[in-house]
């Protein structure tokens, strides 16, 4: 094991401890878990044309050709290729594909985690239409399986799985919540035992924007909805979907899932977090088993139907030249596409769009976990500066997006470079235009 | 039995051979895995996923306008080699008799004059894209032995049929001998690397549109 290799692994958490071999075992039969005919087929499907490269934030930043998104799951491409494609017996018999090795794996860990956002932008230039960030996801789901899941993201999706809120707090969620509610003056809606809606916070919100807590609570008590956050399933962030860990994704979700169950909750309603709203939408009916039951939906979807329904209003906003980030999972790979548009139309917003918005928007760069793992930092910061190039070019002085974690990210890189723009929720925004007294949905 | 009446005999009928089984082995390699259905609910009707499918089919031909910056002269070279490709293999006249000969159908060919400059042209376009691969970093670090080898069986059927048309090097019968067991190597090879991709690109283009139009995102 070279030293480089030595001393990420040294860097990894307790729990993660495993042998070369046992690493190399478990990748593989992570990976091999999922191949499908589907996965298969994009594997099979790669020309080497290395046309992705040219749509990921990490390669346009730095020109360095390891951040070629498709590369990202070499080990696994050649690993498909020697252990399960057509040619496979071939391949080993001859030796045209050597066996994937722990030091391989172990460097990839900053190819697959530190250095992928899991945006999907790839996965919209490909010319032979190959879903790159879905390999990606799957390849994290391996490097979980070998215990190569970054430090940071496998403990918070520990403490998540094992306890509901991926860290630690003073005072537990539910406390901080009531208190948040108390601060602002606005009823929190909490444990009733029915509603047709089931709410949930991302836990940024809870440590950094407690202000968009209440904006949630406001417009839902505004609306009059029935509905309610529940003390056991608060957090709405999916740190297992993050770390790779598809078990664990799995138990977190159905924290969720469960609680919306028990309310018969018609509507689980996703806050203002990109990843919650795919693991959720997107993956959770898969995770359980089945079709969910109930709804599940971005509060912006949420309230934009609410405004064609005529039960929500929304006074002007005087917000001058604004400019929205798209976040990625809600956009690119969600479909929420035009509900945020609808809401800032509504308060008379007429937006000065990024460079690349709406689906070919630019990740916010703190996206896939990217945020939490220390040792990315510097890369991260590098590969924001297009983004926040591309905002200060449109004039806008207000600033709006609909992803906490995405907030949390443009406010670090507001510190980090003395930036002087201040990322703003579209929720909260709302929350502060309500007029009319709102009625039942 | 000359060069010539092994290469399109039986070294073409067992090309061919290779070829049909060796396709149907990597199709069904993986279309035999399991196919899991995806159990969240869809955002739009089936009908806008095989729009969305068939859509994306045809606008994946092209960069969305976002990435033409950064990618519109990669793609524009690649697209034209396939293009000249195409010309030269479909629409000339021999090319047309043989084909007709193993289909039975037949349709009208480009004067031979013409095709000889669009092979000229192409066979440039090939090199240009081989020095590209050889000095892009991110093409280079892709590469293979696959890449390579296709770049090279397919540039070799280009090099010996304009040989046998200009009848250089050697008498036309073993310049044609020659030309046609490039293809017989090329049909051997098609299977076993990515020039399968004639074959991958419209259903893989079609799922991933299907896919996104399901959710109601952009493909």
């Amino acid at each position: 094991m070279s030293d480089a290799t030595s001393a990420l692994v040294a860097d990894l958490a307790p729990g993660q401890e495993k042998t070369a071999q046992a690493r190399v075992a478990g990748a593989m039969r992570g990976f091999a878990q999922e191949i499908g005919a589907l996965s298969a087929f994009r594997l099979e499907s790669c020309i080497h044309c290395g046309i992705c490269a040219d749509a990921c934030h990490f390669y346009i930043a730095t020109e360095d050709p390891q951040y070629t998104p498709i590369w990202k799951v070499e080990p696994f491409k050649q690993a498909y290729k020697r252990e399960a494609s057509p040619f496979a017996p071939l391949y080993r018999l001859l030796g045209l594909k050597r066996e994937v090795t722990a030091d391989e794996l172990v460097k990839w860990q900053h190819l697959l985690f530190d250095s992928c956002n899991m945006c999907g932008r790839c996965s919209l230039i490909c010319p032979m239409g190959i879903d790159v960030a879905a390999l990606i996801e799957q390849a994290r789901h391996a490097m979980f399986d070998a215990g190569l899941a970054p430090k940071e993201l496998y403990q918070k999706a520990a403490h998540q799985r094992a306890t509901g809120q991926p860290e630690p707090s003073a005072e537990p969620y539910r406390e901080q919540l009531l208190a948040i509610g108390k601060r602002f003056g606005v009823e929190i809606p909490l444990d009733k035992p029915e509603a047709a809606v089931m709410l949930c916070v991302p836990r940024t919100d809870i440590e950094h924007y407690p202000s968009a807590v209440a904006a949630l609570a406001r417009v839902m008590q505004h609306l009059g909805a029935s509905c309610t956050f529940r003390s056991d399933a608060l957090v709405a962030e999916n740190y297992g979907y993050y770390a790779g860990g598809k078990s664990w994704q799995r138990d977190i979700s159905m924290r969720l899932i469960e609680q919306a169950l028990a309310l018969k909750a018609k509507t689980l309603l996703v806050p203002e977090c990109g990843h919650a709203y795919t693991a959720l939408r997107w993956e959770a009916a898969d995770l359980y088993g089945k079709p969910l039951p109930f709804e599940v939906r971005h509060v912006t979807e949420f309230l934009a139907d609410e405004l064609v329904a005529g039960r929500l209003k929304l006074a002007r906003a005087a917000t001058g030249k604004t400019t929205f980030h798209d976040p990625c999972q809600l956009v690119r790979k969600g479909g929420v596409n035009d509900a945020p548009r609808a809401l800032m139309h509504a308060m008379g917003i007429e937006l000065d769009e990024l460079k690349n918005h709406g689906g070919f928007s630019f990740c916010c760069g703190g996206g896939g976990g990217v945020l939490d793992i220390e040792r990315a930092a510097p890369l991260r910061y590098r590969t924001m500066e297009n983004k926040l190039r591309e905002i200060d070019d449109t004039g806008a002085g207000t600033f709006l997006t609909s992803c906490s974690d995405c907030r949390r990210t443009f406010d670090d890189a507001k510190s980090h470079f003395s930036w002087d723009k201040t990322p703003h929720s579209l929720l909260e925004l709302v929350a502060s235009q309500l007029s009319g007294t709102g009625s039942a949905p | 039995m000359d060069l010539l009446a092994f290469a399109r005999g039986p070294a073409l009928e067992a090309a061919l051979v290779i070829f049909c089984v060796g396709v149907a082995w990597r199709i069904a390699g993986f279309a035999l895995l399991r196919l899991r259905r995806d159990l969240n609910k869809p955002r739009t009707p089936i009908g806008k996923w095989i729009t969305g499918g068939l859509m994306t089919v045809g606008s994946r031909s092209w960069p969305h306008p976002e990435f033409i910056p950064r990618t519109g002269a990669g793609e524009a070279l690649g697209y034209s080699y396939h293009i000249g490709l195409f010309i030269v293999v479909g629409l000339f006249g021999p090319h047309i008799a043989f084909l007709g000969s193993l289909f039975g159908i037949s349709w009208p060919g480009l004067p031979s004059g013409l095709i000889t400059v669009i092979s000229v042209l192409t066979l440039t376009l090939f090199l240009a894209v081989l020095f590209r691969r050889l000095t892009h970093p991110v093409l280079r670090m892709l590469s293979n032995f696959d890449d390579y080898f296709s770049w090279f069986v397919t540039a070799l059927v280009l090099v010996t049929g304009l040989a046998a048309t200009a009848h250089i090097g050697a008498p036309y019968q073993t310049l044609l001998a020659v030309h046609i067991l490039s293809v017989d190597l090329l049909l051997v090879w098609f299977p076993c690397g990515k020039l399968m991709h004639a074959f991958y690109l419209v259903p893989s283009r079609a799922i991933n549109g299907a896919h996104l139009a399901r959710k109601g995102a952009i493909s």
